[in-house]
């Protein structure tokens, strides 16, 4: 396969290309899902091709084919040239590369159980079991799921990087409705989209979906009574771990993808309040704020060995002590924003899609409380868990977050449950608002498996680390 | 060309060839077996600009085999990107019937679509089938230079699809289709305008005018002020409609969300206003897409509103089958867990101009596009979103101030409900979120919207 990359490498490279990279990929899934205690949905695939990126003056021209022969290989390299070349209409200032030395290598996630050697009867009954599980205990829908995802790329630059990964990821996830007059409720386990790693169906094991069933459903039950969350301007939120995760992804991850910064983003997934200028001195949170991209750590769904780019992973600081100091980059945005050395943040979602600023594992350093002892210093506030729904502006500035599950906190004891649990807030403000952070032993690798962003849109899998979290004087319970 | 009988030449007759050949190579292996294959094949292309130059600029090849299988009702399903030679189309055959054989029993496995002819449908364009990196390159040229000096960002995308489907219960069907679209904005300082066009068409695609309308949206839009949060009269554009119609599908006239007790939609009640007519119709010359789904059941024009009533849900062929109905052609590939989605609705066009639906407007909000909306509840339909690309405030019918974008929080149900709409434009925009999620869509001026916070919080 690295043969048929370095053809492709060449046929751009003799159509003109100043520079020229390809990716071989051959990406194997499969899904199945349950709902109700029966299987509905097996679905499989395999997808295999190469794409080949090609750069002339101030633009990438990029070209896939689904196929990995030499001639198909060829033909996407001098088409990905020639698409190149008809940007010149409306060319910018020519683009550069900041040095990456160039390297070879070859990069396996970890993986203690094939996810392929599991048999499917036995995937099958567990999802069965878990959605009749839910549904004896309070449940009017049960559903859950599993995927897994085996990629093997083979990577070539015409600087001389030769990179070869064997990638695995798998997780899964299962969740229970209950059903009210005018309303429905909800609760997720591990997370609203699951659990996912490069890891292993240990993972799946580990999570023990039977074990939570049962509590799930009758919480989902026990919500249509609840009472509502009450609207005030100003309380302290304390946040489950799966929640940060998502706080992080939207209100950090984003904001800190240089593309969106430099405005490459701009007409679609947005760009940033954060200002290049302002890099190394911007308060963006308390002094408690402490987030890296790592994409080194071990099982975390941001995790790989090389980036698309050929860059080799490395642990970025992004936010120290509360202040910016760093951003999701590659190789071409890094050159134009000033950064020494590429992020190496730069993938794809296939063959067919060029490679673009992603998230790797966008995660908080843990710190020395615990959700219990958050709990246990709070007088009066809200205690919020699983995300339920996400919604940020284009500059990833003004969010507002639902939660599936909330609990009044009254004298440092967790009182009654709330139902439609919302918090709002701006960013740097909220950030700002963090007075207490789980330690080690609450630090989960969350993984998000559908994190879209381009055009055409890709979707990504990235990780945060995160940890339960307090913030003081939110707005909550916005309510339509 | 929508039969396999009007098939003729080229790609189509390319991609039944590989359907029919996969059905062999299924009926080799095991003859008892239900089966089913759609073939994709076609391009996508997409010149991408942003600080106003190109910047990336990617095109693809598809070649998209999708095979679904039933073994005494345990169904699976496998799909190959790539080389679809019959070594590879028989590995995957291979692996797809083994996971049927060993995968627990599906007692609501619907069966296979029988023959039955779809509505003739053709919306395609040979000229945007062979479009040429340097046609799109001319139109974001147009686009930018218009701009008049402004930055811009957007898109120019060609798309073309040719789709075959075969069964082994005798269904056979060709489609084709292509579109082409164009989508950017343009900026200043304090404010972004965006305008876009989507056609069957590149050739209708004129680059330069809605460069203008978005530089001249982004003009009006800049240095605005912040408004107070709360209830407003809105004229949404139709980008925004679209937005709301979206929802109102996929949690509401699905026939999945219907059968699990998750929607809005109770059949014969006046749930919309009665200025309200909604049909999917791919049929209608205005819009896009091929006339059957991933499951071969033709798509025949459905109303789902009509008068304000709501009548009709969306189905596919396992929702139908547990709803005692027929499918109406709405199953999308990898849906299964989301129901009846795939769609070209049209919503029925007023009689006024977007302006003199502002001119109707006592205190009110004129909202250009939504921005990274999410339901809270499916049931209320309540969403929360943000205002994008272009916010005025309007005051005894006249635009009179640019205003910071705004948070809202709405039921989507409740603003298109019984005597909420004050009117509709004659004026429709075709917008294109997805192959298989079409809208043809007008403004409206809406009694209510529930504006809950500002852009400073």
């Amino acid at each position: 396969m690295e043969d048929i990359a370095t053809q492709a490498v060449e046929a751009a490279l003799a159509a003109g290309a100043a520079y020229a990279d390809a990716r071989v990929m051959e990406i194997r899934t499969e899904a199945m899902s349950a709902r109700n205690g029966v299987v509905e949905g097996l679905d499989r695939a395999e997808r295999a091709g190469v794409g080949v990126r090609a750069l002339i003056g101030s633009s990438w021209g990029f070209f896939a084919v689904p196929d990995v022969g030499s001639r198909a290989a060829r033909r996407a390299g001098e088409q990905a040239a020639a698409v190149a070349r008809a940007s010149n209409l409306v060319a910018g200032k020519a683009l550069g590369l900041v040095p990456e030395a160039p390297t070879t290598g070859h990069w396996e996630s970890e993986r203690l159980e094939d996810p392929w050697a599991v048999g499917l009867a036995e995937k099958g009954d567990q999802l069965e079991g878990v959605t009749r599980t839910m549904l004896e205990h309070g449940a009017d829908l049960a559903e859950a799921s599993h995927r897994i995802w085996d990629t093997r790329k083979w990577f070539v630059s015409s600087e001389g990087t030769r990179v070869d990964q064997h990638i695995v990821e798998c997780g899964a996830a299962m969740s229970a409705t209950a059903v009210g007059d005018n309303e429905t409720q909800r609760r997720s386990y591990p997370g609203i989209r699951g659990q996912y790693g490069t890891r292993g169906w240990e993972l799946v094991r580990e999570i023990d979906l039977p074990g939570n069933a049962a509590r799930i459903a009758a919480e989902a039950r026990a919500l249509l009574t609840a009472d509502v969350c009450p609207s005030l301007d100003a309380t302290d939120l304390i946040l489950g771990g799966e929640q940060m995760a998502l706080q992080i992804h939207e209100s950090v991850g984003h904001a800190t993808e240089l593309d969106r910064i430099l405005g490459w983003e701009a007409a679609f997934a947005g760009t940033s309040w954060l200002e290049l200028p302002k890099l190394g001195s911007l308060r963006f949170g308390s002094e408690l704020m402490n987030i890296t991209a790592d994409a080194t750590l071990p099982g975390s769904l941001g995790s790989f060995g090389y980036d698309d780019e050929g860059t080799p992973a490395h642990p970025v600081d992004i936010v120290k002590d509360g202040i910016w100091v760093g951003a999701l980059s590659g190789r071409d945005s890094a050159a134009l924003a000033g950064i020494a050395r590429s992020g190496g943040a730069v993938r794809a979602d296939g063959f067919d899609r060029i490679p673009m600023v992603r998230m790797t594992n966008v995660g908080l350093v843990p710190g020395s409380d615990s959700l219990a002892s958050m709990i246990a210093a709070t007088d009066d506030g809200i205690h919020m868990d699983t995300n339920r729904s996400w919604s940020i502006d284009d500059k990833r500035l003004n969010f507002q977050f639902g939660c599936e599950i909330g609990w009044e906190i009254k004298g440092g004891k967790r009182g009654r449950l709330l139902k439609n649990p919302t918090y709002t807030g701006i960013s740097p403000r909220f950030w700002g608002a963090l007075d207490m952070l789980g330690g080690p032993d609450e630090w989960t690798f969350w993984g998000t498996p559908n994190c879209g962003k381009g055009q055409p849109q890709q979707i990504g899998h990235t990780g945060h680390p995160a940890v339960p979290a307090r913030f003081r004087g939110i707005r909550v319970g916005v309510r339509g | 060309m929508t039969t396999a009988d009007a098939a003729t030449t080229g790609s189509a007759a390319r991609a039944i060839e590989t359907a029919e050949r996969t059905l062999d190579l299924v009926r080799a292996r095991a003859a008892g077996a239900e089966a089913e294959v759609t073939v994709r094949q076609g391009t996508e292309a997409l010149t991408r600009f942003a600080t106003s130059f190109i910047h990336q600029n990617v095109a693809s090849d598809v070649n998209h085999v999708l095979i679904r299988v039933a073994l005494d009702g345990r169904s699976a399903a496998t799909s190959i990107d790539g080389p679809a030679d019959d070594e590879a189309l028989g590995r995957a055959i291979d692996n797809v019937l083994e996971a049927a054989r060993v995968r627990p029993a599906d007692p609501g496995w619907p069966g296979l679509a029988s023959r039955s002819e779809p509505p003739e449908v053709d919306h395609f364009d040979e000229a945007t089938a062979n479009a040429t990196p340097d046609e799109r390159a001319r139109r974001v040229r147009a686009f930018v230079d218009a701009a008049g000096g402004l930055e811009t960002a957007g898109f120019c995308s060609t798309t073309t699809v040719q789709l075959a489907f075969a069964n082994s219960a005798g269904q056979r069907l060709t489609g084709r289709g292509t579109a082409a679209e164009i989508d950017g904005i343009a900026r200043t300082p304090t404010a972004d305008g965006s305008s876009r066009r989507v056609s069957v068409r590149l050739d209708e695609l004129d680059g330069r005018a809605v460069g203008e309308r978005a530089a001249g949206k982004a003009r009006t839009a800049s240095k605005p002020t912040d408004l107070a949060p709360g209830r407003y009269e809105v004229v949404l554009e139709a980008d925004c409609v679209a937005n709301i119609l979206s929802f109102l599908l996929v949690a509401g006239f699905n026939g999945k969300a219907v059968e699990e007790g998750r929607s809005f939609a109770r059949l014969g009640e006046a749930q919309f206003d009665r200025s309200i007519s909604l049909r999917d119709d791919v049929t209608d010359p205005g819009t896009l897409g091929v006339p059957f789904d991933i499951e071969g059941t033709p798509k025949r024009p459905l109303d789902l509103v009509r008068d304000g009533v709501t009548s009709g849900l969306l189905h596919t062929r396992r929702t139908a089958r547990a709803a005692g109905v027929e499918s109406t052609g709405h199953a999308v590939e990898g849906g299964g867990a989301w129901g009846a989605l795939g769609a070209n609705l049209v919503f029925g066009a007023g009689q006024k101009t977007t302006e003199e639906l502002i001119a109707g407007v006592v205190r009110g909000v004129l909202v250009t596009d939504f921005w990274y909306t999410r339901i809270l509840d499916p049931r209320t339909q309540v969403v929360t979103g943000l205002t994008r690309n272009g916010v005025w405030l309007i005051e005894d019918g006249r635009v009179v101030r640019p205003v910071t974008n705004l948070r809202f929080t709405q039921s989507f149900l409740d603003a298109l409900g019984p005597d909420a709409v004050r009117g509709i434009s004659a004026e429709r925009a075709l917008v294109l979120a997805g192959w298989d999620s079409i809208y043809l869509v007008p403004s409206l001026h809406l009694a209510s919207w529930n504006f809950t916070g500002g852009a400073k919080g």
